[in-house]
């Protein structure tokens, strides 16, 4: 029992260590963002908000951050509208041929982003629709759509298969049910998703890079910046970019773990 | 009689548009900017280029010029063999972890860890590999933590090893993530089962454990391998780029050599390779286990 014990704890101190090499880029990027320090050390310099006021002070950072904002809203409502019919399609109906479909939807997640952003440039130049920002806006919703898909599909995988012919019974038509019944079941899955696709679409890089042309987002200036040089900029605006993330992944969490509690309970 | 018809046939269309409705965004949206680009990667690999214009034929030059090259059988090794040993490592390194959050943390404690496991995730994974660059780096906080113990400095950066704290922050979380589902589901009486025949602690693992969560830990190990092997920000940064992985010549000859017919075979091949790592591991993984 003792041994049971001793293994237990050195488990647990591993688990530790291994959230600890997780956590520790992302915590040195914050500290050092506030760090004086030209090269970010031990023992640190002192407390600056030099980098800060630095990209504040930037009018490339501003029209890349607007880029980012615009491409990262239209992709999460793009991608959650897409991926919500998928996911609809795939709860309601059988078919011929819905394993292909299904492939169809969720194989982007498994291809190097590098290989499709090579071929997305080229695929854009040859239509003509490259170096946009609707360009990058297209790339993004189809790395972005799975997710959206996955999470309105779990969200519907416990919905009560009932419930939407109880409504036709009753009388509704299928766009009734629609509006009336599975929208509103599946409304925290669908900011969950626009929160989620949003934060994607705000933190890639490699696709962005290659179709964007001139309309650089804010994860293709931190590539060019870090080409460049060492520069504790890039801990500032990460940071920055770190907290817009957060907030979004914690929103849909937050919402996606409370509607399943709430439906537990009722 | 004829106005049920007119009715019925009415319904049936109205289904049926109601049907398309859901089904049709994904099929067009995904041929346009995923079927569309990859089917033309495959036909630009066979394009000419001149006074750095791309000409549309159908040429093997490409390919013959691509695999006549040494240093691309070299960057497919050298590539192959990183994703090959960052699997490998990960897989071991992660194991512990997820056996630990399967078994000896409480549900609500795991919830919590895989909640944490799934954010980084979401956060750029540009910032996270800078910050390691200036973690690992001659002067950085390692070798200054080390330089108090007397130790050191070691170089980190540029080397294997930069490479694979790199791909280990990637694919860390991801891996353990997919191994804790997979085992944390496991009957936990086939486990007491087990110590009751007499098996001691590490024979339980290696066979119960292990061939009852064997579906995740191979999903897991195909997904750090898709991962690591189409990674160009480790390598380059973190590695050094000596010699560069095959995600790297992608850029260069994309970027400054105007050669994309070369990137598209380079990028063909590495599809290629995924696809048959990935069938042929996901084959095994749902075999049946024959006795």
């Amino acid at each position: 029992m003792n041994s049971e014990r001793i293994s237990s704890w050195i488990l647990k101190g591993y688990l530790v260590l291994i959230f600890l090499f997780v956590f520790a880029p992302i915590i040195a990027s914050v500290v050092f963002s506030f760090n004086s320090q030209r090269f970010p050390t031990i023992p640190l310099g002192s407390f600056s908000l030099e980098w800060y006021e630095k990209i504040f002070n930037d009018a490339d950072i501003w029209t890349a951050a607007r880029t980012s904002v615009i491409v990262a809203i239209c992709t999460s409502i793009l991608s959650t509208c897409i991926g919500f019919a998928t996911a609809y399609t795939d709860y309601r109906y059988q078919f011929r041929f819905k394993g292909v479909f299904l492939a169809l939807a969720l194989l982007p997640p498994t291809v190097p982003l590098i290989i499709l952003a090579l071929a997305m440039l080229a695929w854009f130049s040859k239509i003509g629709i490259s170096g946009q920002i609707s360009s990058i806006i297209f790339a993004h919703t189809v790395l972005c759509t799975p997710f959206a898909m996955a999470i309105i599909r779990l969200r519907l995988s416990q919905m009560d298969e009932n419930l939407e012919a109880a409504a036709w019974n009753l009388g509704a038509s299928q766009w009734a049910t629609m509006r009336t019944v599975i929208i509103p079941f599946t409304r925290p899955a669908i900011i969950a998703s626009l929160c989620l696709t949003a934060a994607v679409s705000f933190d890639e890089f490699a696709v962005a890079w290659f179709v964007s042309g001139l309309n650089k987002t804010i994860p293709v200036v931190i590539l060019e910046i870090v080409q460049g040089n060492i520069d504790p900029q890039v801990n500032a605006i990460g940071t920055l970019v770190f907290v817009i993330s957060m907030t979004l992944v914690i929103i849909a969490q937050v919402l996606i773990m409370t509607s399943q509690k709430r439906d537990s309970i009722n | 009689m004829s106005q049920t018809d007119t009715a019925i046939r009415k319904s049936k269309s109205s289904q049926r548009l109601y049907a398309l409705t859901w089904r049709l965004p994904i099929i067009v949206w995904q041929v346009l900017f995923f079927v569309g680009p990859l089917l033309f990667l495959i036909a630009m690999s066979f394009f000419l280029v001149k006074n750095y214009r791309m000409h549309e034929a159908f040429e093997m030059v490409n390919w013959q010029k691509m695999f006549s090259r040494d240093y691309f059988r070299d960057s497919y090794f050298f590539t192959l063999g990183l994703a090959i040993g960052a699997t490998v490592l990960c897989s071991v390194i992660a194991f512990p972890a997820a056996f630990a959050l399967s078994f000896k943390v409480s549900a609500n404690t795991r919830r919590w860890a895989l909640f944490f496991l799934i954010i980084p995730f979401f956060t750029s994974y540009l910032v996270r590999t800078f910050s390691w660059y200036v973690i690992l780096a001659e002067s950085g906080v390692v070798n200054s933590l080390l330089q108090f113990i007397g130790l050191g400095p070691f170089t980190m950066l540029n080397t294997v090893f930069g490479t694979m704290v790199g791909y280990l922050t990637l694919t860390l979380p991801l891996v353990i993530v997919l191994q804790t589902f997979s085992m944390s589901q496991i009957d936990k009486s086939y486990i007491e089962a087990a110590y009751n025949l007499g098996c001691g602690r590490i024979r339980t693992i290696t066979s119960v454990i292990i061939p009852l969560a064997k579906t995740g830990l191979v999903i897991g190990a195909v997904f750090c391998f898709i991962l690591a092997f189409g990674d160009f920000v480790s390598p380059y940064y973190l590695g050094g780029s000596k010699p560069p992985t095959l995600s790297i010549l992608i850029i260069d000859t994309t970027k400054s050599g105007q050669q994309w017919p070369r990137a598209a075979v380079v990028a063909i091949v590495m599809m290629l390779t995924l696809f048959t790592v990935a069938f042929a591991s996901i084959a095994y993984a749902y075999r049946k286990r024959q006795r």
